[in-house]
């Protein structure tokens, strides 16, 4: 009898401790407030979509969400977080991320915190190289900056561009990653117009006027994701460019596909370069928005922000099977750079030297579908594509 | 004559002369911000964030509070003091903790005296708008100095050596950046008293109460509020220096609208132009703000809109306004008890 007690206390115990380490805690530092909260809550939806649609993949451990508020672009609210997701719930693995300061000021954090941290939106280029723990599945602006200046050149056979970027840091990586592959494939900048700041939408008109009176062949444009978007493609309409023969262009973030539709008709035409778009045709991306639009509904739609959120979770569940579901920062570092992954954006991996995404780069225009709604067609791809500011080492990517 | 009390014992002249006495409750903050530090050493990041929100506060009520200089843009200031202990920093001029906040003081103080002698010829909603511009212009020269001060994504280099060369700044467990800072407010809020209380402070709150009068009886208006706009600034600049030091981060926030808000925010709802406003303020905002935010990351502000709604209808005078009105309720009554002497 005494046997038995003790056998079963001790499967109990086993058991026990086995559902302990079955659990992943990762805690996610997101602007669930304030202007950033559309993005926390497509990022969340991001990483509840990997969760369900891979649920026979995430087994034997199950992941738990402690989720805290960034509150603002700030810094220090981020910084707190991270501080104390670290030191109060004991998180295995941090992740999110939506602001570029948010994730410079958690740095020195996450180094002392010493456990891996997953960006899933932050997008200036050095952050990766600010804390040996920081791994990231969105993007860097020099991805499809420096994509699209190739593009350019080769496929749209552009000589000449006016580039128009509103002026805070991601508009000026854009402004250099955009100007350097042109020039080095033989394209020519005749003029850089910054477009006032990122918090308010300005009158467009100016900035477009001033391009269009030097008559490039294509108009670089990037803006902030969101209504900034919108008034680019209405200015553009309205002054008549596309029939002036000047072609807009720029990164994916202007045609945000939760915006998309609510631009209009002007916005037909416009070529963008980006890593992931809603009509991406593969199979995974299929799956991934026939999902998302049955639970969240039939309007509503996954954008790069989500895909950052579900490959981010995607990197997650790889770590834990990796470390048999203990999480020892370094060891989860190493284990992150064996990931290759068939992502809804197509496949994915981490770059084993600077721990950021290696993805491939869509060039899409904007046309119009047989239902009537706008939508994104490729009309070209280059693949396996790094962050060209850490892979060429430029200024503040040393 | 001679049956008269004398000039020194009449009642009121023992009130004046005995209104900057200490209380037997004033020492209770710091005993309460020692025993935080041993009892949540976990919480040490966001107990720093509100120690030095507690000593903007005070700055502001300064200004506000005592002068009734009606201003928007304090975060100006805050600012000016982060960028110089930043950018001291981040170029490898200067890093000791200590001077590096005199640093940031001075150059605050330094904007807060040469934009308060243009300002303060205005009041009301000119002056207002005026500090609000301020701000903004600061923050735009920031932005637009992005190659110096890293703009929207702020500086990242910054190291702080340790404290008297001794104490390291650990990111995680910030108890050497909790100690540091409470230590600061401390000499700020002394002198901060001690102002207040002195023949200049009185001067100031006369100026908020009836500035005709006070130019009647032949004060030098303007000086006064100068001169306290620019002390306001300096207190304002070491806050905002030790928060560039405690986070080892600066970027366009720290002049941002948000923060001037937020600290304006936090003295209304404690009680402006009463010393602990600024700590009944902070506590009270931040520690709600806070702990509502971990339980409900999405829907937080509700519970802060609310509370504040409810201190704009029921206590203009913040949370400290609620306690004086409550004790003056009671001390007639205990009066009444008490057999006539």
């Amino acid at each position: 009898m005494m046997k038995r007690i003790l056998a079963a206390s001790a499967a109990i115990a086993i058991s026990a401790s086995w559902a302990q380490a079955q659990e992943i805690k990762v805690g996610v530092n997101l602007p669930y407030t304030g202007i950033g909260a559309e993005f926390a809550q497509l990022i969340d939806r991001g990483m509840e979509m990997y969760l369900k649609l891979n649920a026979d993949k995430v087994k034997p451990y199950t992941i738990k969400l402690i989720k805290r508020d960034a509150k603002n672009p700030g810094g220090n609210d981020s910084r707190v977080a991270t501080q104390e997701l670290l030191t109060q719930e004991n998180v295995d693995i941090l992740a999110g991320w939506v602001y570029s300061p948010n994730a410079i000021a958690s740095a020195p954090v996450v180094n002392a915190g010493k456990k891996p941290a997953v960006i899933m939106n932050a997008g200036t280029a050095h952050i990766t190289q600010m804390s040996n723990y920081y791994l990231r599945t969105s993007f860097s602006m020099w991805h499809a900056g420096y994509a699209i200046g190739e593009a350019a050149a080769k496929q749209l056979k552009a000589k000449t561009a006016v580039v128009g970027y509103t002026d805070f840091p991601p508009g000026k990586d854009s402004l250099n990653a955009f100007k350097r592959s042109f020039e080095a494939n033989g394209g020519k900048v005749i003029d850089e117009i910054p477009m006032g700041g990122a918090g308010a939408v300005p009158d467009m008109t100016p900035f477009f006027q001033r391009a269009k009176d030097q008559k490039p062949d294509v108009f670089f444009v990037f803006v902030p994701a969101g209504d900034h978007a919108a008034a680019v493609t209405k200015t553009y309409g309205a002054l008549g460019m596309q029939q002036a023969g000047i072609k807009l262009i720029g990164p994916g973030d202007i045609t945000q596909d939760t915006k998309l539709q609510a631009m209009g008709d002007a916005a037909v035409g416009l070529i963008t370069m980006h890593h992931y778009h809603a009509d991406l045709d593969n199979a995974e991306n299929k799956r991934f928005v026939a999902e998302w639009k049955k639970t969240y509904g039939a309007n509503t739609t996954p954008d790069f922000m989500a895909v950052g959120g579900y490959d981010g979770m995607a990197l997650i569940v790889h770590i834990a099977h990796q470390l048999k579901g203990k999480i020892d920062g370094d060891k989860a570092i190493e284990a992150a750079k064996t990931f290759k992954y068939n992502s809804p954006r197509g496949p994915i991996s981490i770059d084993p030297e600077t721990r950021d995404i290696v993805m491939n780069e869509y060039l899409s225009e904007v046309v119009k579908g047989k239902d009537g709604k706008l939508m994104q067609k490729t009309i070209g791809q280059i693949a396996n594509v790094k962050d060209a500011c850490k892979a060429q080492k430029i200024a503040p990517c040393k | 004559m001679s049956a008269m009390p004398t000039l020194t014992e009449h009642p009121a002249a023992l009130a004046l002369t005995r209104r900057h006495r200490l209380r037997w409750w004033e020492p209770l903050p710091w005993v309460l911000a020692l025993a935080f530090y041993f009892l949540f050493p976990r919480h040490l990041g966001f107990g720093t964030e509100l120690l030095i929100m507690v000593l903007f506060a005070i700055s502001l009520d300064l200004a506000l509070g005592y002068a009734g200089i009606i201003t928007l843009g304090h975060a100006a200031f805050f600012g000016a003091g982060a960028y110089t202990v930043g950018m001291l920093a981040q170029y490898g001029i200067w890093t000791e903790p200590i001077t590096g906040l005199i640093a940031g003081a001075a150059v605050a103080a330094l904007i807060g005296f040469l934009s308060g002698l243009v300002l303060l010829r205005t009041t009301g909603l000119t002056l207002l708008m005026l500090t609000l511009c301020t701000m903004a212009l600061l923050e735009e020269a920031a932005n637009l100095g992005h190659d110096w001060t890293g703009g929207f994504d702020g500086l990242t280099g910054i190291t702080i050596p340790p404290l008297f060369g001794l104490f390291e700044f650990n990111p995680l467990f910030p108890k050497t950046q909790y100690l540091y800072v409470l230590g600061v407010l401390f000499v700020c809020f002394v002198f901060a008293r001690t102002l207040v209380y002195s023949p200049f402070g009185q001067s100031l709150t006369g100026i908020r109460e009836n500035t005709l009068r006070m130019h009647a009886v032949g004060a030098p208006v303007r000086t006064r509020l100068v001169v306290c706009y620019t002390i306001s600034a300096a207190l304002a600049g070491i806050a905002g220096g030790i928060w560039a030091q405690a986070n080892a981060y600066v970027n366009l926030s720290t002049l941002g609208l948000d923060r001037a808000a937020t600290v304006l925010i936090i003295l209304v709802l404690g009680g402006y132009g009463r010393l602990y406003g600024a700590f009944v303020g902070a506590l009270a905002y931040m520690a709600l703000a806070h702990f509502l935010s971990q339980v409900y990351p999405t829907a937080w502000q509700l519970g802060l809109g609310l509370l504040l709604v409810a201190i704009a209808l029921f206590a203009r005078g913040g949370i400290i306004g609620v306690g004086e009105t409550l004790v003056q309720r009671l001390r007639p009554k205990m009066y009444q008890k008490q057999p006539p002497s």
